[in-house]
């Protein structure tokens, strides 16, 4: 090369910024990685990228944190080991490592959720001092595991208050976890201590945005599991006001019923007595703030399906292999407005005791837990007043 | 001293002749490997190589692999946090961690967890299945070789109470049960890039059995067990050899030997299977051979079995006549207090008279098998909840408890 060349090449190359030249290094392989897909897809592809990531240095460790922004599942977890893999290496030798760059990708809230605690999680290792101060500052964060640090911080701090006989500190600390908590034990430990041991009120199902009044109709028939994939009318139109065969020839009708259960449990077996080989349906409408996007979280042991607005959003024909708070979530989007939610809750001919269960619990959340409400949303049912039927509308 | 060095030399020629222990219960998933040998024959404090932390539960046995041992666990609230662990066999040391984002549904029986499947290998790569049908593949330096979330490809595969089924390398394919109430399949899975060279619908039912290898006319034949029964599939296709209809059960798996299969069925059975694949010849079926939740295991000419109650039965192979039945219980003399309880883990042996066996409360047994009556011959108490089955090569057992991985021997 000329020497004149030369320089002109050395002066172009000056003006570009030092970070754009790396960048290309992990570019290139995120994009791949972000491609790999459905049944295998694009596995032998992220291998190599996820080989020519992890072959470099502690430089890359941000960038891909900020790759899981747009990245699914799956990809993300390619990411995740690439980082830790690099992390561990660098660590290990005593590199230089990113620590600031690692905590201000940490304290953006707008960030990756899952990055964010993995930020965090890297984080402790460069600056544990440090990290344990950041930990009260998650107390409202928008990611799940890092609020639930700050959350397990201030349940300890009510405990110790209460051990010491302050009640009144205690409370209020109990109360801000309470307000704070997203995550379902959490919530139920906060709420024991407070009722328990402070004599304190809890809403739990305003809390956990459990939904309490629905219109109940049943029993239509599922002799043979076969009813779970058999539309009865109610999956065809709700007129709440008619009535339908049901299962054996019997006319079936719409009957309003709520729940004072602290976990919301429709449960159709008071209204219908324990039956077998049955099916129910469950309706009820949910007026929304705005048009959102928000996550239906249901527990059911029964086979079940699940429509928003005429809409199937998903269905499962498993029996009784156990319930849970939040054991479905299903992403949804909510219209402004009036928006239907109908379930179908179905009962097998299992005779075992732990077979009579024909119930389902239903919350509306956005995607860290947090309670979206009806805005005309009732008061919640007295805890003492048993699940009721009103009779027929 | 030379005589000396002669000795080890020896030793360690035997010893690293020994076979890997690929997968849960070794060599086509019998529980028996005749190459083990040198094994503890006491379990105790002084036979205690090393025992280290684990950072999650699981049930999942160690698999081995030269100097290597991989381990899979899950941890955290909801065990969303899935882990595969390298350590280094001889002296217990971390080697590698990978960690994941557990895709699928974690919610499981407490008994049980998402690393309840004991991880697969080739000898070149570990194949980690959870209870969450996230399916991870690494080599054996832990690259990430590729990764699937089955739960995301087929939403409605899984099991409120857990899965717990174990995949298993059979020629060039990964073969694994997704077996549930729901979305119910087998698949066979390219080893080098994860996807499905078949997957075949199986019976809507929950089912916790693992695969197993036959031999059949020098081919591998790979067993389904579920409630129908076993169905033989050629491992590279899918495709059905042999079918055994007489339902069986979906906890213990079946044990081969060779062309034949023990079946946890109406008690046990044993079946030959054809080359040709004709109805597979049923040889008998004993119901006092009943299997609880552990798997039978083949040593010798003899099959044995432990109940749910706690007792080891002894049946002789060809006719599955019983010839004994021992409580498995500390010998005489012993003043352990803690009760050995029920068996979750399966029995395993190597080359020698001894079976090998661990209780849910942590209780460690070696039974010798040798005389006419079997015999507890050593006994320890782990102090920690043991479902796993132990895995044995290179005079060494490994065993993992729900906080620990533990050796014992050479």
């Amino acid at each position: 090369m000329k020497p004149a060349l030369a320089f002109l090449a050395l002066l172009v190359l000056s003006f570009i910024p030092i970070r754009a030249i790396h960048a290309a290094a992990w570019t290139e392989p995120l994009t791949q990685i972000k491609m790999v897909g459905p049944e295998g897809a694009g596995n032998v592809e992220a291998a190599e990228a996820w080989s020519a990531l992890t072959s470099q240095g502690a430089e890359i460790i941000v960038p891909v944190l900020a790759a899981m922004e747009t990245a699914g599942p799956l990809a993300r977890n390619w990411m995740r080991s690439a980082i830790e893999t690099v992390f561990e290496r660098e660590h290990a030798t005593s590199a230089e490592l990113p620590t600031s760059d690692i905590k201000a990708f940490l304290i953006e809230r707008d960030n990756e959720p899952d990055a964010r605690r993995l930020a965090f999680d890297l984080y402790l290792k460069l600056a544990p001092e440090d990290a344990a101060v950041l930990i009260p500052t998650f107390v409202d964060d928008p990611s799940p595991p890092l609020r639930r640090e700050a959350i397990a911080q201030l349940i300890s701090q009510g405990q110790a208050l209460l051990d010491e006989g302050k009640t009144e500190e205690s409370a209020a600390l109990l109360r801000d976890a309470l307000d704070a908590a997203r995550e379902v034990d959490q919530i139920k430990e906060v709420a024991e201590l407070l009722r328990e041991k402070l004599e304190q009120p809890v809403d739990l199902p305003r809390q956990f945005g459990f939904l309490m009044y629905w219109h109940l109709i049943a029993p239509f028939d599922n002799t043979g599991r076969e009813g779970f994939d058999t539309v009865y009318s109610p999956e065809e139109a709700i007129q709440l006001n008619a009535s339908y065969p049901g299962k054996d020839g019997k006319q079936v009708s719409w009957e309003t019923y709520s729940t004072s259960d602290e976990y919301g449990m429709v449960d159709f077996n008071p209204s219908y007595s324990p039956l077998k080989e049955v099916v129910g349906y469950a309706y009820t409408e949910f007026n929304s703030a705005a048009e959102q996007n928000v996550q239906l979280r249901l527990g059911c042991k029964n086979a079940w399906k699940i429509w928003l607005n005429g809409e199937l959003l998903f269905g499962r024909d498993e029996y009784h292999r156990g319930i849970r708070i939040d054991q479905y979530q299903l992403p949804a989007l909510l219209k402004e407005g009036k928006n239907t939610l109908l379930v179908k809750a179905c009962q097998d001919a299992q005779t075992q005791d732990w077979t009579v269960e024909w119930q389902f619990q239903l919350r509306v959340c956005d995607s860290s837990g947090t309670a979206i409400l009806s805005t005309d949303r009732k008061p919640t049912p007295e805890a003492a007043a048993p699940a009721r039927r009103k009779g027929s509308e | 001293m030379k005589v000396f060095s002669l000795i080890l030399t020896s030793l360690l020629l035997t010893l690293s002749a020994q076979a890997d222990w690929l997968n849960f219960r070794g060599p086509s998933a019998s529980g028996y490997d005749a190459t083990a040998t040198d094994l503890p024959t006491e379990l105790n404090e002084n036979t205690l190589a090393w025992k280290v932390p684990l950072p999650g539960r699981g049930l999942g046995s160690a698999v081995v692999i030269g100097d290597k041992l991989f381990v899979s666990a899950a941890s955290g609230p909801e065990q969303k946090q899935l882990h595969v662990l390298c350590f280094n066999a001889v002296d217990g040391s971390p080697v590698w961690e990978r960690r994941f984002w557990a895709t699928g549904r974690t919610m499981s029986h407490n008994k049980t967890c998402v690393a309840a499947p004991t991880p697969a290998s080739d000898g070149e790569r570990i194949y980690a299945l959870y209870s969450s049908n996230d399916l991870v593949c690494l080599d054996l330096d832990g690259n990430l070789i590729w990764m699937r979330g089955l739960t995301l490809d087929y939403p409605n595969a899984s099991n409120s109470l857990g899965m717990s089924s174990s995949p298993i390398v059979a020629g060039d394919t990964l073969v694994a049960q997704i077996e549930n109430d729901s979305e119910s399949f087998a698949a066979g899975f390219d080893l080098i890039t994860g996807t499905n060279k078949w997957k075949i619908d199986r019976p809507k039912a929950a089912n916790w059995c693992s695969p197993t290898v036959l031999t059949i006319g020098g081919d591998e034949v790979v067993a389904l067990q579920s409630s129908k029964g076993v169905l033989g599939v050629v491992p590279a296709t899918g495709s059905a050899l042999f079918e055994y209809t007489d339902g069986a059960s979906t906890i213990p798996s079946s044990t081969p030997a060779g062309d034949t299969l023990y079946i946890p069925s109406n008690g046990l059975t044993s079946i030959t299977v054809k080359p040709d694949g004709s109805e597979p010849i049923k040889h008998w079926t004993e119901s006092a051979q009943r299997p609880g939740t552990a798997s039978p295991l083949v040593l010798g000419d003899k099959v044995y079995t432990i109940s749910s109650a706690g007792v080891l039965n002894c049946a002789n192979r060809e006719t599955g006549e019983r010839l004994w039945r021992i409580r498995l219980e500390p010998g005489e003399g012993s003043d352990s207090e803690t009760p050995v309880g029920a068996f979750s883990g399966s029995p395993v042996a190597g080359g020698g008279n001894h079976i090998y066996v661990f209780s849910e409360s942590g209780v460690g047994l070696i039974v010798d098998v040798s005389g006419e009556e079997g015999e507890v011959v050593s006994f320890i108490e782990l102090g920690e909840t043991i479902l796993a089955t132990p895995s044995l090569t290179r005079g060494a057992l490994y065993i993992r408890s729900d906080r620990h991985l533990w050796r014992f021997g050479k």
